[in-house]
């Protein structure tokens, strides 16, 4: 039997070699270097961030206690910003359907119409909801519509390439069997793609119904419609304890939002 | 037995034929109702029509002659996210911990949830509203803001791989009698590691994504770059601006992914 000095060269245990040692402390070393970094030369001012821990807690001792008298309001205004998710996430989920289609390499007609789909799917997605509604509200004015299309937009992008990723993965048999019949093209689709991809499309759509009314809830801070607006109108006249209430509408929204579709995702999954 | 039919039909999607035509015309009413009494000014909309000519028709082409300030937004939105995912990863462990229903005891395990849903819940943007009438407009409100926002994801994560563990070692370690922090060093971070790495690396490409929005509402950054360049109509730099956000996502994505992948 080797001792362990003349397997290893050395007769203590470490859980790393050398080697392995040496790489994480320069990972290490790395990090440590891009924090310091970022701390020396970012431009804030110190005497802020050391007063910053009594400033926030003043701000929510402002807040306390909540003031419900324009509960009415916020709960008008709450309905407007599940409206604006709702109408939004149908809009694109119809949307995104040719969009898939196209973006997906096996359904595909052609490589013009691949990179096309793929152009889509890439610009939708990495534009945020909230430049997106920077633009729709430079556009079409504040309100519903801005919203509905800023959320519309971002939503394409995310439920087409989960979608196209989905129809890619698809059991071609199905396919070949209708083709081999002589199936219409409309009728391959409609009855060996769409059902293959049928759990894919309702997990994501209510997935992102779930994102899109969190997003929504921002959308009023540029000017697209929501419970955005009223929490900027009563930050900006310091009505903190209205901001209260209005936090913690939020807070109960997302929270039902959540259960929604937790229970829709458990019935029809 | 039924007559044998001699067409098929596709099964419809829910079988209760109540429960279906209950759910079409709910969803018909709901969007008939909802579509014709939602706020809409139709007469500003039809106007946006041309408005978006003028706005594409300043944004093009791209304008990159202000690089410079271009450049320094970008720097700060990297800076924002490195602090904000340093802050935010080191919180995380312990909140982490806290809300593991295998290692917390129940009145933690509670305060821990409540920590991440409170931080989950709310946008990053709103949180950014709150941080910067607290401690004034620039990027700290960004990277508080931030901080925030790395909590609710890696923390969360964190805690579910942490009720995953094998408990094995844990109980390995209390046998010897080790004390509570030694059998954390010991049992469960070596277990709990490179989900951790993963999840820092993803959370970091995550915030240099949304440092770019918080910046929109005032916390520093290319965000608020972009939003002075809107405010000034300057749409052909605001077009270059997010041009170049969607190039350095798509770079920081493929970087991410490609680290991520080689260290599972």
């Amino acid at each position: 039997m080797t001792t362990l000095a003349e397997k290893f060269g050395r007769d203590d245990w470490t859980r790393f070699t050398l080697r392995q040692r040496m790489t994480r402390y320069a990972v290490i070393f790395g990090c440590a270097l891009a924090i310091a970094w970022a701390l020396t030369s970012i431009e804030v001012i110190w005497a802020w961030v050391w007063g910053a821990p009594e400033q926030i807690g003043d701000l929510f001792g402002r807040m306390y206690p909540p003031d419900p008298t324009n509960l009415e309001t916020i709960l008008k205004v709450l309905w407007d910003t599940v409206n604006i998710a709702t109408f939004a996430t149908t809009f694109a989920v119809l949307l995104s359907l040719p969009v898939a289609y196209i973006a997906a390499q096996n359904t595909t007609p052609n490589r013009a119409t691949l990179w096309l789909g793929r152009l889509i799917l890439v610009t939708s997605r990495s534009v945020n909801t909230i430049i997106w509604a920077l633009l729709f509200v430079a556009i079409f004015g504040p309100g519903v519509v801005a919203g509905i299309l800023a959320i519309m937009f971002r939503s394409i992008g995310f439920v087409g390439k989960l979608l196209g990723e989905a129809i890619e993965e698809i059991d071609k048999r199905p396919v070949e069997a209708l083709e081999a019949t002589g199936a219409s093209r409309f009728k391959v689709i409609a009855y060996a793609i769409v059902p293959q991809v049928m759990p894919t499309f309702w997990a994501v759509s209510i997935l992102r119904w779930d994102i899109n009314l969190r997003e929504s809830t921002v959308l009023g801070l540029v000017g697209a419609g929501g419970i955005g607006i009223i929490l900027q109108g009563a930050i900006d006249t310091f009505n903190w304890p209205e901001v209260a209430t209005i936090l913690i509408a939020i807070i109960v929204l997302v929270i039902i939002g959540e259960v929604i579709s937790a229970f829709l995702r458990r019935r029809i999954l | 037995m039924s007559a044998p039919r001699d067409t098929w039909k596709k099964p419809p999607f829910i079988a209760n034929p109540v429960l279906r035509w209950a759910v079409i015309l709910g969803a018909l009413a709901y969007f008939g109702w909802v579509g014709t009494t939602m706020p809409i000014d139709w007469n500003r909309v039809a106007e946006g029509i041309g408005r978006a000519g003028r706005i594409f028709g300043g944004a093009f082409p791209p304008s990159f002659e202000r690089s410079g300030l271009l450049i320094d937004g970008f720097l700060e939105s990297l800076k924002i996210a490195i602090l904000a995912t340093a802050g935010g990863v080191l919180l995380s462990i312990p909140i982490a911990f806290m809300s593991a229903r295998n290692v917390a005891p129940k009145p933690i395990f509670y305060l821990g949830r409540a920590i991440i849903i409170v931080a989950r819940s709310f946008h990053p943007v709103i949180v950014a509203i709150l941080f910067v009438k607290a401690v004034g407009f620039g990027p700290f409100a960004g990277v508080l803001t931030l901080i925030v926002y790395s909590i609710g994801f890696v923390a969360k994560m964190l805690a579910e791989r942490i009720e995953e563990i094998d408990f094995g070692q844990v109980e390995a370690m209390r046998a010897a009698g080790a004390p509570y922090f030694s059998t954390l060093t010991y049992a469960i971070f070596p277990q709990i590691m490179p989900r951790q790495i993963g999840l820092t690396i993803y959370q970091l490409d995550s915030n240099l994504r949304a440092s770019a929005v918080v910046g929109i509402v005032g916390a520093g950054g290319i965000g608020a770059t972009l939003a002075n360049a809107f405010g000034r109509y300057d749409y052909d730099f605001a077009l270059a601006i997010t041009m170049v956000i969607v190039g350095v996502i798509l770079v920081s994505e493929a970087v991410s992914g490609l680290i991520r992948k080689r260290i599972q």
